[in-house]
């Protein structure tokens, strides 16, 4: 039996509010742990071992279980400099990779522009949720974004099969590319063209999928089904976006309760889009990447933490070398960069890896700049 | 009345109200435009959307708990409100000053957040936001009541000046320094409230503001280059008299109400591109010691405001309550109401929990092809069902003025939806669609589903997504 090469395809998945690194892998390891956390510790004893210095979260067996199995890596001690402790500064920092100004062109728009410049497939980018992130959006690059995988289309709403028919030709005519209107209207007329070819094609991708995985009922679960529905559909997707929303990572009050629900909902989320695409036998065509905006202070405020800066980032998948990958960032109150970890490694250096390694580009001009790789690929 | 006076009433309503039908406007057109200003700014005598009613219809209503029945209460009251500029600010000032149900779950906090955005969002910003920092769902949604003396929490104290009042900085400078977060989050710790809000583990129960003196840091505080020993209080009225401040609500106004600007986190080094009227808001600032009424009355009456139809994409909210109000459903009680709120999120903006505390952003933002299939067929649904009481209404009227020429049935539907107007081209086949179609009737049964059909394709255009 012969097996045809499909095209590398990448999933991100934003954990918005900034996860807390050091209770997500514990450095149980290091003494000033416990000196720093007094009241939002995680005991030693229920840490996931992943070495004798440092732990998962406990929450975290389906995601220890990839590690077991080197399919995960973890990027440790992550961020960029001068760190940046507002959520949407920050955010939009790694969504643009431009630390000093205000971008507005997303990395991931710039990677869909280099893979489809002619703009041949409108489903190379899709993203699952409410609003386009700024990673995906770039001008003129077409991204589906996709509230509900099943009920997605345009007009759907017109009775009678020939009324829909013409009502839908005016509207394809009158949303055409014109030229003399404003940008917005040009924005909106392209997106109107995109949507109406996309959702014809979208359409099908819940119909033709079968699984025995059940996924959470959890907003990150069931947007990673429809990412796993999508890309077995077979409709050349190659850049795929979801995230955990409302901000809930930002544990100011209440971590202890709240992280252990996120963790326990995202890592089987992951764990099971791992196992979804295993049993369609394609675990080795897609690499997901999950990252947050920053990480949190190192000393907690006795309920939570506050707004820090270096973090941690997984990258998951059948072609990935599992392992710990950078430094995990020393906590001893001298090596702290305003009571934060720093950074060891420049969030540019995983995108660098995943887009040379990985999706076959040249990483320089998507990510403004050159980044040593990592040799999780 | 001359088109263009309706076609301003339209354009003020929409943007100082939800919207209005063509028949509200003609009356509205005849009180005159700054008569009609007054009255939005001073609605004391429109009489409030009562709700006793709806409280026995809608059980769950009376503990306004949940989220879902939040967003249909106030999805409800802005259909239904006689005071729509008091309204629109309410929900002006919960797009800025963002508490979310994501971390609160306790609906009916933030519910009372937004009643003191009702009740005082037309007053002194320097109240506003006193009244803010006291506000318990607040204070617990940005952790102040985690903030101790000798061990700050400073979350309250950075999006305070962030995103509440000054902004990181304007014409390229920056307006306060880490410093000045952490010693305003000082003088608030004290702050604090009575019963936590989340419900575990004994169930909901109302929060009370409190200061707590015996966890108030009394030492002397440097914020903004002056010094002592400050209080929130204190904090507030430095705030209150500062240029940023006045730049940073004069912007927010304009670009709720007058036009897309950028997002606020480009205001540092973008300057505002109306910058003659964004200088008449911020004198009035201070002209009138902070009183937003005012400023909001020069707003209005800015030859700025009154050019800048179609100058602003609608929000979610303006798109469904917008819609109702046209077509006028829901004017009273009725099954389906969640599920007619809930449209207002699928389009992007889930009411009483914004995705952050930055709010959401606007503008084209809240396009993207998700979002626009959404408003594009939850607009054409309603506007095609001419059983609707609105829809109804347009047809009468077309039938009574014998509307019968294709160029005219076109013209007169986009008066009809607020004096929208097309490009050539798309105009041009909205006419041809109409020709192919045969001869118009007005009132055959033939013409009313033709009003219908011709009201869809009008809202899926792009131009009727602009307000």
């Amino acid at each position: 039996m012969t097996s045809v090469k499909k095209d590398p395809v990448l999933v991100v998945l934003q954990l918005s509010g900034g996860n807390d690194a050091v209770n997500t892998v514990v450095p149980f390891g290091d003494p000033h742990y416990v000196d720093n956390r007094p009241s939002v510790r995680v005991p030693e004893e229920q840490a996931l071992k992943l070495t004798d210095f440092v732990g998962l979260n406990p929450n975290m067996a389906p995601m220890k279980r990839l590690y077991d199995e080197g399919k995960l890596a973890v990027i440790q001690g992550v961020g960029y400099p001068n760190p940046n402790r507002s959520h949407f500064r920050s955010m939009d920092i790694w969504h643009t990779c431009e630390p000093e100004t205000q971008g507005t062109e997303g990395w991931l728009g710039r990677t869909i522009r280099d893979i489809d410049p002619n703009k041949d497939n409108v489903l190379t980018g899709v993203n699952f949720g409410r609003g386009l992130p700024r990673a995906l959006a770039a001008p003129g690059v077409p991204v589906a974004s996709v509230g509900n995988l099943d009920t997605y289309g345009v007009l759907t709403g017109i009775d009678g099969e020939d009324q829909r028919e013409e009502a839908l030709d005016v509207f394809s005519r009158i949303y055409s590319p014109t030229i003399g209107r404003s940008a917005v209207v040009d924005y909106l007329s392209q997106t109107g063209m995109d949507a109406l070819k996309g959702a014809d094609i979208l359409s099908a991708a819940p119909e033709v999928y079968t699984s025995s995985v059940e996924y959470g009922s959890d907003v990150v679960a069931q947007y990673m089904k429809n990412i796993a529905q999508v890309h077995l559909a077979g409709f050349g997707t190659r850049v795929m976006y979801t995230t955990a929303p409302y901000n809930s990572f930002d544990t100011h009050a209440g971590e202890m309760q709240a992280h252990a629900k996120l963790w326990g909902e995202t890592s089987k989320a992951v764990a099971d889009f791992y196992d979804d695409l295993k049993e369609h036998d394609a675990s080795d065509e897609v690499i997901l990447l999950v990252f947050t905006e920053f990480g949190r202070r190192v000393h907690d405020n006795g309920s939570g933490t506050d707004h820090g800066s270096g973090g941690v980032a997984f990258v998951v998948g059948e072609k990935i070398n599992g392992g710990l990958y950078g430094e995990y960032p020393s906590l001893a109150p001298d090596k702290l960069l305003e009571g934060d970890l720093h950074f060891n490694n420049d969030f540019r250096s995983i995108y660098s890896t995943l887009l040379e390694n990985w999706m076959g580009l040249d990483a320089q001009p998507i990510i403004n700049g050159n980044f040593e790789k990592f040799a999780f690929i | 009345m001359a088109g263009n006076e309706i076609d301003l009433m339209a354009h003020l309503m929409r943007r100082a109200g939800f919207g209005a039908t063509y028949q509200q406007l003609e009356g509205l057109a005849s009180n005159g435009y700054e008569e009609t200003v007054e009255d939005l700014l001073n609605p004391d005598g429109h009489p409030e959307v009562e709700t006793d009613l709806l409280e026995r219809y809608f059980v769950d209503w009376k503990e306004l708990n949940a989220l879902e029945v939040n967003q249909s209460y106030l999805t409800y009251l802005w259909i239904n409100t006689k005071r729509p500029l008091q309204e629109k600010m309410t929900l002006f000032w919960h797009g800025i000053f963002c508490t979310g149900n994501s971390k609160c779950e306790h609906g009916r906090m933030i519910q009372l957040q937004l009643d003191m955005f009702r009740r005082d969002g037309m007053g002194s910003f320097q109240e506003l936001l006193l009244g803010l920092s006291r506000d318990p769902s607040m204070v617990f949604y940005l952790d102040n009541c985690m903030s101790h003396n000798g061990a700050i929490n400073e979350n309250w104290g950075r999006e305070l000046l962030e995103l509440f009042s000054m902004g990181v900085g304007m014409d390229g400078q920056a307006n306060y320094s880490e410093d000045d977060v952490k010693e305003a989050a000082r003088a608030f710790t004290g702050w604090t409230i009575t019963n936590a809000i989340p419900r575990y583990p004994y169930g909901r129960y109302d929060s009370h503001f409190i200061f707590n003196p015996y966890d108030h840091d009394e030492e002397e505080k440097t914020f903004l280059g002056e010094t002592g020993k400050f209080n929130g209080e204190d904090i507030v009225s430095i705030i209150a008299k500062q240029p940023a401040t006045a730049r940073f609500i004069a912007r927010h106004l304009y670009n709720f109400f007058v036009a897309d600007d950028v997002q606020v986190p480009a205001w540092q080094n973008t300057p505002p591109q109306d910058p003659e009227l964004i200088s008449m808001l911020e004198n009035e600032y201070f002209r009138s010691g902070f009183d937003l009424r005012s400023v909001l009355r020069v707003l209005f009456n800015s030859e700025s405001f009154k050019n800048a139809r179609f100058a602003k994409v609608k929000s979610p909210t303006e798109v469904v309550v917008g819609t109702m109000r046209l077509v006028q459903d829901f004017t009273s009680p009725k099954i389906g109401l969640h599920q007619l709120a809930s449209n207002i999120r699928y389009m992007g903006q889930d009411l009483m929990n914004p995705p952050t505390v930055e709010g959401w952003h606007t503008g084209r933002e809240w396009i993207d092809s998700g979002t626009l299939v959404e408003r594009i067929n939850f607009t054409a649904d309603r506007l095609g069902d001419i059983n609707l009481p609105g829809v109804k209404a347009i047809v009468d009227r077309l039938t009574s003025e014998g509307v019968a020429t294709p160029d005219q049935f076109v013209r007169r539907c986009l008066d009809m939806l607020g004096g929208y107007e097309l490009p050539e081209e798309t105009y041009t086949q909205l006419i041809d669609h109409v020709q192919k179609a045969g001869v118009l009737n007005p009132g055959s049964k033939e013409y009313s589903e033709r009003v219908g059909q011709m009201l869809q394709l009008i809202v899926s255009t792009q131009e009727y997504q602009f307000a």
